[in-house]
């Protein structure tokens, strides 16, 4: 119980950096001469005043080049490419938690906990890679090949429960027995197929494609003649009702008279 | 446009009409809402909090600081507004005509109460421990808006602290996340590094990659913060606020005099703080000037003592007065030198310089390694733009200093004018980072020339200007071509609009590096220079900053200071004097300001004010000094430079005629040196300090930094 607790108040990542060997500000980091490339398509959509929009994509980019990681050099990079304080990317990288301030496997499984998944078997998803890799949530397996973290939702919940790879490719519709095969095939260095796990197709129901099966109807118009003509008829009516009252009411002055 | 009212010029002052006119449209325009009921009239772009501030209602808030950008995050400073569903907080709402503010409303008590229990939901209850403990927004808030209760039954959480250096102690969990101290280290002092990490409960304050807080005005974070997560680091539990004696007085270990608040308790100095003064400070000081007075406790003089040939012996004030007397009756005064120290009041200064006539001598000394230029006139050797002049002018450059270590507090003036008025900035001198941009544009005289000349890009520039400022530092007076380059100054003042007498503007300002100097110059001391003059008594008064080849080796030396340093080393006879907070003394600041700073507490042993020491010594010897008491001294003062005993003012001068030029001459073509290179240990005062002696050892080899930052696009 007392684990748990504790297991429940500490972060999952630390808000501050550590001084490590792999990870400090000598660190050498420098983006490859395609991703500079890749660095000026991205400025480019920004006005050169507010350069600094680009930091999430910079860092995105980083974090791509680094498998799955962003070093502090590859902030401190990005902080004079941007022209901004080093702090203002340390303060942008922190706060998503989706850039990874240290190194994870080369496969970081990101269970999505949320309520339909949860539902669905999120927590039994959790517990066969717990069990397969040998590690708990936030922990990379010895082999370096998978890290373990639970997010929120992933926004497939048709499909779920589900898990997502590095960031990218999705696995869904997934059971305690294809969550384990896809973590063998990794094992083994095979890449299994992306998507949907139990013979699906993308998110059909149960009794496949039910919908949009036959021709569209055309869209209905409305008859704008006959509309024009029932508008004159009206106000026609309308103007003798008036006539007759108007002359009613002339009589009846006369017959004052 | 400074003094506009001085200018006589008819079309000036059509000018001037005009020009009042237009900005008062612009003041007078204002609307009418409604505070608790109350109409008042403010300006369009009034926030509700300042609305609410000048209708005399207080608002509570802990993000909000005047001087630094509005982050709204705290929502403390929530209120009510007619016609609109949800509280809002008016730290960061602009008024509108006829809006209807309620800040007493039952709503507000409950949105305020809503915020306060949340930020005390992980505010840790350890006020008995904590240094701002009676002197804390927080604290004093919750009293009006807590609840009796906490509905908070999860474990509170723990933040690891971090470290900023001797200076600043943090007890990060106590942080309520205001972003103060953010904002303070990214506006005022220029130097970005503390920020807010991580997301949601995880959030924290700090450098991220654990880096020490490097600036020169770190200790104001300490003030900033409404709670107790950055506590002042010598003072911890030393003392409570309520304890306190606070006498407001000024500052003179920077010549700015920054207007501070000395607490005391008992016969002992506990801290030093800011005190608003807008014309001075604003009210940020730099960390010498708020930590070093623990220096006032370290190698302290406090008994006379004489040089025997076993070391110092302790006399009685009997018989230290009779031996100076004796000694100095066996010498004819132009065998004397006077040497005036940084510290010095006026008092002590026209006592001495009382004395030392009377003696007979006129070598008298105040600036350091003697100063180039001519003392007849303010306007040779103060700041004449004023430090105000800063927000006004459109362009400065600075010449042969670096601000920051120099004078971190006109340092962060200029910051924020760069920022907010978009003022340029020009350096000729050492190229350090100053915490914005400028230019850097030369190293020497030679580059002054050339704009002299024409031939610098700079020159259009300066052409173009409106009202420029040049900022000179005085030690390139003293060096030996310190004329040649006044000279220089002056020719460039008159040739573009430096000196403007229709703005009635000097932009040429010369920074001094102490008060003693200053108080010196306006009394017109000024020693002849005799090249080879070997004078066989030298009396140092404060003095501690000289080179030892000065002084003769068979000179008797007189030292009357404070403080075990250079003076007492080299000294025969040590009379000890007062420090700046235990006499009551007036001090003329850069701008020609005379500040008056108050006695806290007395000195320590046989200590004496200065000019008590001075006054004795002379009755001694037969040439009394005509004045008893501090009264009188000042009466003497006034009869000297009647300007002197206006106090917290500055006597207007002509300060835009050069009555005395400068003779031209030939000028040295070296590099214009920092003149810092410690500010941590710059006097006697601070040389002694403890706590100086930590920041040294943790802060400056982190601050050689001798280039600019970049940001090179690879």
């Amino acid at each position: 119980m007392l684990y748990r607790v504790i297991r429940r108040t500490l972060s999952a990542t630390l808000s501050t950096h550590r001084q490590t060997a792999y990870n400090n500000q000598d660190t050498p980091f420098d983006f490859t001469e395609a991703n500079y490339k890749e660095v000026d398509s991205i400025l480019a959509k920004y006005p050169p005043q507010y350069k600094r929009s680009a930091m999430i994509n910079l860092l995105y980019l980083a974090q791509k080049q680094c498998n799955g990681w962003v070093p502090l050099a590859a902030m401190n990079k990005i902080s004079k490419i941007l022209e901004v304080s080093e702090m203002d990317v340390y303060e942008v990288a922190s706060f998503f938690t989706m850039f990874n301030r240290e190194p994870v496997g080369k496969y970081h499984l990101q269970v999505c906990g949320t309520t339909p998944c949860m539902v669905r078997g999120a927590r039994e998803i959790i517990k066969t890679i717990e069990n397969e890799c040998h590690i708990l949530k936030n922990q990379t397996s010895k082999d370096g090949l998978f890290t373990l973290t639970e997010v929120e939702c992933l926004g497939a919940c048709v499909n779920a429960p589900m898990i997502q790879v590095n960031g990218e490719e999705v696995y869904e519709d997934l059971t305690p027995e294809t969550m384990k095969n896809l973590l063998d095939m990794w094992k083994a260095g095979k890449e299994p197929n992306v998507g949907p796990q139990n013979g699906r197709k993308n998110s059909e129901g149960p009794m496949g494609r039910t919908c949009l099966k036959c021709e569209p109807q055309a869209a209905q118009f409305r008859d704008f003649a006959k509309v024009k003509e029932d508008y004159a008829n009206k106000k026609a009516e309308e103007a003798k009702k008036a006539e007759a009252k108007k002359a009613e009411e002339a009589k009846k002055a006369q017959e004052k008279k | 446009m400074p003094n506009s009212s001085l200018n006589n010029n008819p079309i000036n002052m059509l000018h001037q009409l005009k020009r009042y006119f237009r900005a008062s449209s612009r003041l007078l325009n204002t609307i009418e809402v409604f505070i608790d009921g109350n109409s008042i009239q403010v300006p369009p772009t009034f926030t509700i909090m300042q609305a609410c501030h000048k209708a005399g209602v207080n608002v509570p808030h802990f993000c909000f600081h005047d001087r630094m950008a509005i982050s709204g995050n705290c929502r403390m400073c929530l209120v009510e507004v007619e016609r609109i569903m949800k509280p809002i907080a008016s730290c960061a709402y602009p008024v509108s005509p006829g809006m209807r503010v309620k800040t007493q409303s039952e709503m507000v008590y409950n949105a305020r109460g809503g915020v306060m229990e949340f930020l005390l939901a992980n505010h840790p209850l350890d006020c008995p421990i904590c240094d701002q403990g009676g002197e804390c927004d927080l604290q004093d808030q919750s009293v009006v808006y807590g609840y009796k209760q906490g509905r908070f039954l999860e474990y509170k959480r723990a933040v690891e602290d971090k470290d900023y250096g001797p200076l600043v102690t943090t007890i990060m969990t106590r942080c309520i996340h205001c972003t103060r101290c953010i904002k303070f280290s990214e506006e005022i002092a220029g130097m970005p590094v503390l920020g807010t990490t991580g997301r949601g409960r995880e959030t924290e304050v700090g450098t991220y990659i654990g880096r020490l807080m490097t600036s020169e005005l770190s200790g104001n974070l300490v003030d900033l913060c409404p709670v107790g997560a950055l506590t002042n680091g010598p003072y911890a539990f030393t003392a409570r606020p309520w304890e306190l004696r606070i006498i407001n007085s000024f500052d003179v270990l920077d010549p700015m005099t920054p207007a501070i608040v000395v607490n005391t308790r008992g016969p002992e100095v506990m801290r030093v703080l800011p005190r608003i003064h807008d014309e001075i400070n604003e009210e940020w000081i730099h960390d010498r000037s708020r930590h070093a007075f623990d220096g006032l406790k370290q190698q302290r003089i406090n008994a006379c003592l004489v040089k025997t040939q076993d070391g110092f012996k302790e006399i009685d004030w009997e018989q230290a007065i009779n031996m100076a007397a004796e000694k100095l009756n066996q010498v004819s005064g132009d065998e004397v030198v006077g040497v005036i120290g940084e510290h010095m009041d006026l008092e002590a200064i026209v006592a001495f310089r009382d004395f030392m006539y009377r003696l007979g001598c006129e070598n008298i000394e105040a600036r350091r390694h003697g100063i180039q230029v001519s003392a007849d006139f303010r306007a040779n050797y103060l700041m004449n733009s004023k430090i105000t002049g800063v927000d006004e002018s459109d362009l400065v450059l600075v010449v042969g200093t670096n601000l920051r270590t120099q004078h971190p507090v006109l340092n962060a003036r200029i910051r924020r004018c760069v920022t907010q008025n978009d003022l340029k900035v020009a350096v000729i001198g050492p190229s350090e980072s100053l915490g914005y941009d400028y230019k850097h544009i030369g190293n020497s005289a030679k580059t002054l020339k050339e704009i002299l000349d024409g031939t610098h890009p700079f020159a259009k520039k300066l052409e173009k200007a409106k009202l420029p400022m040049l900022i000179l530092d005085s030690s390139l007076l003293k060096r030996e071509d310190g004329e040649a380059i006044m000279a220089l100054v002056q020719e460039l003042g008159n040739k573009y609009k430096l000196v403007n007498p229709e703005a009635n503007w000097n932009g040429i300002s010369i920074l001094n590096s102490s008060v003693g100097n200053i108080g010196a110059l306006e009394l017109g001391i000024t020693s002849k220079h005799i090249p080879g003059f070997k004078p066989k008594i030298v009396y140092l008064l404060g003095a501690d900053n000289f080179r030892p080849e000065e002084i003769p080796e068979d000179a008797f030396v007189i030292y009357q200071g404070t403080h075990g340093d250079e003076g007492a080393y080299r000294a025969n006879l040590i009379l000890p004097g007062a420090a700046y907070t235990e006499k009551s003394g007036t001090y003329v600041n850069i701008d020609g300001r005379v500040v008056m700073g108050r006695l806290a507490t007395s000195p320590p042993g046989q200590g004496r004010s200065d000019w008590e020491i001075l006054r004795a010594l002379s009755e001694v010897m037969g040439h009394t000094l005509p004045y008893d008491d501090l009264q009188e001294i000042r009466y003497r003062i006034a009869e000297l430079a009647p300007h002197l005993v206006k106090y917290d003012y500055v006597e207007p001068y002509n300060q835009t005629e050069w009555i005395t030029k400068a003779k031209k001459g030939d000028v040295v073509e070296s590099v214009f040196a920092d003149q810092v290179d410690n500010f941590y240990m710059i006097d006697a005062i601070s040389r002694a300090s403890p706590v100086m002696a930590k920041c040294s050892a943790a802060f400056n080899h982190l601050k050689n930094s001798n280039f600019v930052p970049e940001f090179p696009n690879r």
